[in-house]
């Protein structure tokens, strides 16, 4: 095997950074635990991230089979659901509360365990200390107790599955007085504690990745790499990091006050109820709304949290595919920038129908509609990143491009739900599932298949398999596109989001067929899912290797490591850095890296 | 049994992708990896073509299949509404323009510029005209849009017409509860703790001799066509949600927070069966907020009538206060007992 000579041999060349350099040379005695399980290692803490994030994804696209069989063939029962689900699927037909309390988890582990932690979690550790040039992060203690307060995490949501009165069943946003009141909803009991305690747990995950990779970026830059020479996707996952930490605070201070009014009896959220069974609660003066406006003021940045990883991911892979410099780069990171600070400012569309001051929900109308001028600059720049290229369709470029087409697809949607009097009308229906689904969960979700199959040799030192990829990504793309679009016209039809049953309403009834329909679509791309992650175990032991430093011809810091980095990620010195990352097709040159001094001749652009 | 048979045919379906897929690996290093590569690259950029083709037609195929089924086949059935209606238009249009135009743009780049030995990539790398003409026409649109929508926000948000009829609307697990001021046009004042479920479903205090008239009841609300009706929305336990297809509204009812909604309904219950040719139609009203277990059973029912009906329906209601008290009624009255009602009254 060759790996052992590419990674001396640039060692053998000596290293002028003594200090440094030398020390990472050798490898340290790394025993399993050390190596594998408390690692201090950015890399093997991305894998972490990842293959928690996978599982997570399992499960989490489980529950929605399970539910959309519930949607799709109401009227049939399962008896193997009884064998899986005991009582919650008496007789083989789920029951409200299970399709509840699956259609709550799906959500709160989609977006927080596989789209953030999953995501962000994955690309910045992996990313960041590669693309920069550095040896680490700036704490890898910090990033390490990251990824275990989200394996804990992970755990205590695992488990609140498992207690009698059921898992939180009262949706993602875990709007009170259902999410405070254990007598309102059987859910919001023992399974709402645990809710709370992992999301608090995941939070302070957030927080400790977060700043360390906003510190790592700002100071861990190596020589040559000024702000502006930084990938794409350093700049995405810079502006990710800085909106976790200046939003899940105030998710935790809200989380806090639900915390106190469940258990200490006060009335943050709870005013005039009257529960059945129970009588008239003590409760006066609170609000419910203040929990939605410190729910949204995390959740709306959290949306670009989940987008910006995969919008980096997709403009980088699609430059190196295209063989082409990412068209208007400054354009990027300043709508990218643009994208960050409206993030803060748009919470309240969300909120459009809760009787809010219509003066101020005007001015949310303005901020969110002005969110689609960066948006569509993003676009357009992609497209003109296209024109004219070289494009070599490889797994990543091909999840690139779906990306691209599915946030057009669901972005464009957003232009209607943010204009408030056509929100009053969409609000809460099918139309908003297809909304977020598809710019959201779908398009995130081939960014990060796209940086999957772009790193993957980075991480594993070979390649996933090219058919199984093309299959995983035309059957997914369609898929995708079968599940969520027809459900625009089930939200044009007023179909209200989170129903068990639709049979005895009279105006929503006639989607029956539709739903089967959706139903298996959504089985069919979920066992596509499967054979990705049977691509993606299979690879790392049997994949082909790879023999080159630089399989893709890519011009950033990362592919100047060895084929398989050790602790450290280069030997000897690391790497100078000269120019911008894109400098691809430049004076009839294919690429030119980053480690390239600008040449005497060289043209300007 | 099925399901068996289906997870083997799923893992043979699996394994047989598996094998094919190792098989071209190894015909990709007998052919050489990079020749393999090149026609991959190709089948690849035909298919994006084939998905361009077949993603238009499908969408062109769902909406003939589907548009029948959405409230746009008909008119909306309050007038608020048909400004939302055109709104919507309107917003299609646009954003169907680009869409439309994008995706080809997307789609034909990436077949037209697929790798071929005889092209070298062109470098691009910045064009501020390009960018200024991309920021520009975007954000002229978007405030057309703007424009439109908060015309059409503040009227909907802001006070209603004068001769507007009021309801009081409240939601509970999982159900709703109706109010109508009754002669004096006026509710009687509530308060959550003298809630009880057999008499006093919305805790009214009987003290407020504003109440005695009010007419409360469960299921149906009924309305005037073409008289604007302003609902007053509250909630008795969690967070529910007005929401009203067929009118085009939608509004949250929150504990502890008043809030209010309101339309002008255009067409009667009997009107809208004919339209929708359906002779089951009915108006719902849909809990458009997750409330807990029974969140998908929470319906109530509008029937909109013309002035005359409405008229003889309410005259045969009787104030909510003689359920309460039936003593007090009028109607089942012996006399003994009006006068000491009267006495009463007279104190308060």
């Amino acid at each position: 095997m060759s790996n052992e000579a590419v990674l001396h041999a640039p060692a053998a060349a000596g290293s002028l950074d003594h200090g440094h350099g030398e020390h990472h040379e050798h490898h340290h005695h790394e025993t399993f635990i050390s190596k594998y399980v408390f690692s201090m290692d950015h890399k093997m803490i991305a894998k972490q991230f990842l293959i928690t994030g996978m599982v997570w994804a399992v499960l989490g696209g489980l529950m929605s089979v399970l539910f959309r069989l519930q949607l799709g063939y109401p009227d049939s029962t399962f008896p193997w659901l009884e064998d899986l689900l005991g009582k919650w699927a008496a007789g083989g037909k789920i029951s409200p509360e299970a399709y509840y309390a699956l259609v709550t988890t799906h959500g709160t582990v989609l977006v927080f365990f596989v789209l953030t932690a999953g995501l962000s979690g994955t690309f910045s550790n992996f990313l960041i200390p590669l693309q920069i040039g550095a040896r680490d992060m700036a704490s890898p203690f910090m990033n390490m107790l990251s990824y275990w307060f989200f394996f804990a995490a992970s755990i205590v949501m695992l488990s609140s599955m498992f207690v009698e009165t059921g898992p939180f069943s009262g949706g993602w946003t875990a709007y009170p007085p259902l999410s405070a009141l254990g007598d309102a909803s059987p859910g919001s009991k023992t399974g709402m504690d645990l809710w709370i305690i992992a999301m608090a747990l995941f939070v302070v995950s957030q927080l400790l990745a977060g700043l360390n990779y906003i510190s790592t970026i700002l100071n861990m830059r190596t020589k040559g790499m000024t702000m502006t020479r930084m990938p794409l996707t350093m700049w995405a996952l810079f502006f990710t990091a800085v909106l976790g930490v200046l939003s899940f605070p105030v998710l935790f201070s809200g989380f806090i006050l639900l915390i106190f009014d469940r258990n200490f009896g006060t009335s943050f959220y709870l005013s005039d109820i009257f529960i059945n069974g129970v009588g008239a609660l003590p409760n006066e003066g609170g609000s419910a709304i203040l929990y939605q406006h410190l729910f949204w003021f995390l959740g709306h940045p959290e949306v670009y949290i989940i987008l910006l990883p995969a919008m980096g991911i997709a403009s980088e892979v699609m430059s190196v595919n295209a063989r082409k410099p990412i068209f208007g780069y400054m354009a990027m990171v300043a709508s990218m920038f643009a994208i960050a600070i409206l993030a803060f400012l748009v919470w309240a569309h969300h909120m459009f129908v809760t009787g809010l001051n219509p003066f101020l929900g005007s001015v949310f109308v303005l901020l969110t509609l002005l969110i689609a001028v960066p948006s569509a600059i993003k676009v357009f720049n992609w497209l003109t990143t296209l024109w004219r290229g070289n494009i070599r369709f490889t797994p990543g470029m091909l999840f690139a491009i779906g990306f691209v087409s599915l946030f057009i697809s669901g972005g464009l949607t957003g232009i209607w739900l943010g204009n408030s009097a056509l929100d009053i009308h969409l609000h809460d229906t099918y139309f908003v599932i297809a909304h977020f689904h598809i710019v959201m969960g779908v398009a995130s979700m081939f960014g990060m298949f796209a940086g999957i199959y772009h790193w993957f040799p980075k991480m594993y030192g070979r390649f996933m398999n090219n058919t199984l990829a093309y299959i995983h990504f035309w059957v997914t793309l369609a898929g995708a596109y079968m599940i969520f679009w027809p459900m625009h016209y089930q939200g044009l039809a007023g179909m209200p989001r989170r129903y068990y049953d639709y049979s005895v309403w009279e105006s929503f009834k006639q989607f029956a067929e539709l739903n089967q329909f959706i139903s298996l679509v959504a089985m069919i791309v979920f066992a596509i899912q499967i054979l990705f992650l049977f691509n993606f175990f299979y690879s790392i032991f049997k994949g082909r290797k790879v023999t080159t430093e630089n399989p893709w011809g890519s011009n950033s810091l990362e592919w100047t490591t060895p084929i398989n980095p050790g602790h450290g990620n280069w030997v000897g010195e690391i790497p100078e850095v000269h120019r911008w990352p894109y400098d691809y097709g430049k004076d009839g040159k294919d690429h030119i890296t980053q480690t390239t001094p600008i040449g005497a001749d060289e043209s300007h652009h | 049994m099925t399901m068996f048979l289906i997870t083997a045919v799923t893992v043979l379906i699996f394994l047989v992708i598996f094998q094919i897929a190792k098989a071209s690996e190894y015909v990709a290093i007998l052919k050489g990896e990079e020749r393999s590569r090149k026609e991959n690259n190709k089948i690849n950029g035909f298919l994006m073509v084939v998905f361009l083709v077949l993603g238009l037609f499908g969408v062109w195929y769902c909406n003939k299949l589907l548009f029948n089924k959405t409230l746009l086949a008909h008119d909306a059935a309050s007038v608020e509404g048909a400004r939302v209606d055109s709104m919507l238009w309107v917003t299609l249009a646009v954003t169907g323009i680009v869409f439309i135009a994008t995706q080809i743009l997307l789609f034909w780049f990436s077949y037209k510029y697929q790798e071929s030995e005889t092209r070298k990539s062109h470098f691009f790398a910045h064009s501020t005209k390009l960018e200024l003409i991309w920021t520009i026409i975007p954000a002229i649109t978007l405030t057309i849009l703007v424009v439109i929508g908060l015309r059409n926000w503040f009227l909907f948000t802001g006070e209603p017409p004068k001769n507007a009829m009021v309801v009081e609307v409240t939601g509970k697990q999982f159900g709703w509860i109706f109010r109508y001021p009754g002669k004096d046009a006026t509710f009687g004042k509530k308060y959550y703790k003298q809630i009880d479920n057999a008499s006093n479903s919305l805790g009214i205090i009987w003290d407020d001799q504003l109440s005695h008239d009010d007419l409360v009841m469960e299921q149906t609300m009924y309305l005037i066509k073409g008289r604007p009706v302003k609902l007053v929305i509250g909630s008795r336990d969690v967070v529910h949600d007005v929401g009203l297809p067929h009118f085009r509204m939608k509004m949250d009812a929150v504990p502890g927070i008043p809030t209010t909604l309101w339309f002008t309904p255009k067409y009667t219950t009997k009107e809208m069966k004919e339209i929708t040719g359906n002779p089951d139609f009915q108006y719902e009203i849909s809990c458009d907020q997750m409330c807990g277990n029974g969140h998908y059973s929470m319906k109530g029912v509008i029937e909109v009538l013309d002035q005359e009906e409405y008229d003889a329906k309410m005259a045969g209601m009787k104030p909510y206060y003689y359920s309460a008290f039936p003593d007090k009624d009028p109607a089942n009255a012996k006399p003994a007992a009006d006068t000491a009602a009267t006495k009463i009254i007279a104190k308060l």
